[in-house]
């Protein structure tokens, strides 16, 4: 359980931090909470010759209140968004996932930035991003960038981010689907990851459904939107039948992960049972 | 190459050069010799080298020293106000929460981030605040009743 040798550095701002990246490029890794490299680098899964440590970057902490969009810091805690009010109030489903992270330990220094950086497609930010139209803000040596979430998350441990970018926040717009929405999880028991979880954001006019997003964590390696799913409830009234026929056929086409812990058909049925909970949930 | 940090381990600052790579529980147990926090995975499971950083609970087996520089930790060995025993030792004692004795360090750090945040939880919040604690041998009702008895102990 001893992590193989490197340097350490720690920059206090995003600039140092990238120009770190620049010099050490392939050699180096970012830290943030570790919850997710220190696991990684004790194993010796990976062996960096340089850890450059973001944590003490003030720019990159803190959850801001804007009018139109709720920006987190990329180093804020999962604890931090579990307990923040205006998440609570504008996207519930942000603060209950950050709730359902892991264990008090790692929701207290597990943050956000290094979970989507990190991108395990059984994590549970994925889901509840891709829900959310959430925006990852990077920063690059030229400035920044702005990637559309649906663009960011690119399969197994893979991501839109370039090798000399750090993700610096997350952008949650304010819409009417975001402040009607729910995460919901069925948890591997041993490490709480989420053999399925499933984000629903739903916004209605007349009781009609004017725009619906369900996005699911752990059924594929890339996190996904279940497009038919959206299509179906789009225009109908969410209740127990519209729910039945929209979700008759979840992840259908989607390439589905199959482990020791659950196989493909039963992950593709549990994630059928998780969507009509949250649908449910939100009915 | 080492490097300098400067924690604070219960009330008293260390100022020790370390290498990065050294987990924040070997420095608490064969940097400083306080051997009441424990290894028991190496996969971030088991909490059982549950201590609180800067107030809160952390698994020190999941965090490089280097990375609590210039902080706080305190550790079971810091529980204690001299000889009288913190209400969650006692609970411990009282309820029979141990049989080997092995997470009880993890669970009582732990818990005590529990009653920080809520001091009155009920069984089920306790129960869900251990998701990351596990024990062999007592099982989990005697430990859910010390960390009550301290609860009531500190209203
Ligand atoms: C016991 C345990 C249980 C867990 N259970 C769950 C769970 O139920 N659900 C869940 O979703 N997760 C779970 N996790 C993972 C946890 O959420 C991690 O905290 C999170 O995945 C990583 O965040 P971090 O800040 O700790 O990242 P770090 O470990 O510091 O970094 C992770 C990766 O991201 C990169 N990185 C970090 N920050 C940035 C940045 N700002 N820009 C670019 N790259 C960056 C790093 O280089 C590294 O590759 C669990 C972890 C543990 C130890
Ligand atoms: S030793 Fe730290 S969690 Fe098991
Ligand atoms: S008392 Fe033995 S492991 Fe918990």
């Amino acid at each position: 359980m001893v992590p193989s040798k490197f340097a350490y550095h720690k920059p206090s701002t995003v600039k140092e931090a990238i120009a770190l990246l620049a010099t050490h490029g392939d050699d180096s890794k970012i830290l943030s909470g570790g919850h997710s490299l220190v696991p990684v680098l004790k194993l010796r899964l990976n062996d960096p010759e340089h850890i450059i440590d973001v944590s003490g970057i003030d720019s990159m902490g803190g959850i801001r209140d804007n009018e139109k969009s709720i920006t987190i810091g990329a180093n804020s805690t999962h604890g931090e968004i579990a307990n923040n009010a205006a998440l609570k109030e504008h996207a519930p489903m942000v603060a209950l996932a950050a709730s359902m992270i892991g264990d008090i330990q790692v929701r207290n220094f597990g943050t956000i930035g290094g979970s989507i950086a990190h991108a395990d497609p059984a994590a549970d930010w994925p889901a509840v991003l891709l829900a959310a139209d959430a925006n990852v803000v990077l920063s690059h040596a030229g400035g920044q960038r702005e990637v559309d979430i649906d663009q960011f998350f690119k399969g197994l441990f893979m991501t839109a981010m370039g090798e000399e970018e750090i993700i610096t926040a997350i952008r949650i717009p304010k819409t009417a689907f975001n402040k009607n929405s729910t995460y919901v999880k069925f948890p591997q028991p041993a490490s709480r990851f989420a053999l399925v979880g499933c984000a629903a954001a739903i916004s209605n006019s007349d009781g009609y459904i004017t725009e619906a997003r369900v996005a699911f964590s752990g059924v594929s390696a890339t996190p996904f939107r279940d497009s038919n799913v959206e299509k179906s409830l789009k225009g109908s009234v969410l209740n127990e039948g519209s729910i039945a026929t929209a979700t008759a056929s979840v992840a259908d086409g989607v390439s589905i992960m199959s482990d020791h812990f659950a196989a493909e058909k039963y992950r593709k049925h549990m994630a059928g049972v998780y969507a009509r909970k949250a649908l449910s949930a939100l009915a | 190459m080492k490097v300098p940090v400067s924690i604070t381990v219960n009330g008293k600052q260390y100022d020790k050069m370390v290498e990065p790579r050294m987990l924040l529980v070997y420095f608490i147990r064969e940097e400083l010799a306080l051997t009441g926090t424990h290894i028991g995975c190496d996969t971030s499971s088991c909490g059982s080298c549950t201590i609180h950083l800067d107030g809160k609970a952390l698994k020190s087996c999941t965090m490089l020293a280097v990375q609590a520089n210039g902080k706080s930790v305190t550790t079971i060995e810091g529980m204690a106000n001299g000889e009288e025993l913190h209400p969650l030792q006692e609970g411990f004692h009282m309820e029979h929460g141990l049989q080997c004795g092995f997470c009880t360090p993890g669970m009582i750090m732990c818990a005590a981030d529990i009653l920080k945040n809520n001091p009155t939880p009920t069984e089920e919040e306790i129960r869900h605040g251990l998701e990351g604690n596990f024990c062999r041998c007592t099982g989990y009702h005697n430990i859910v009743k010390s960390i009550q008895y301290a609860a009531k102990k500190m209203a």
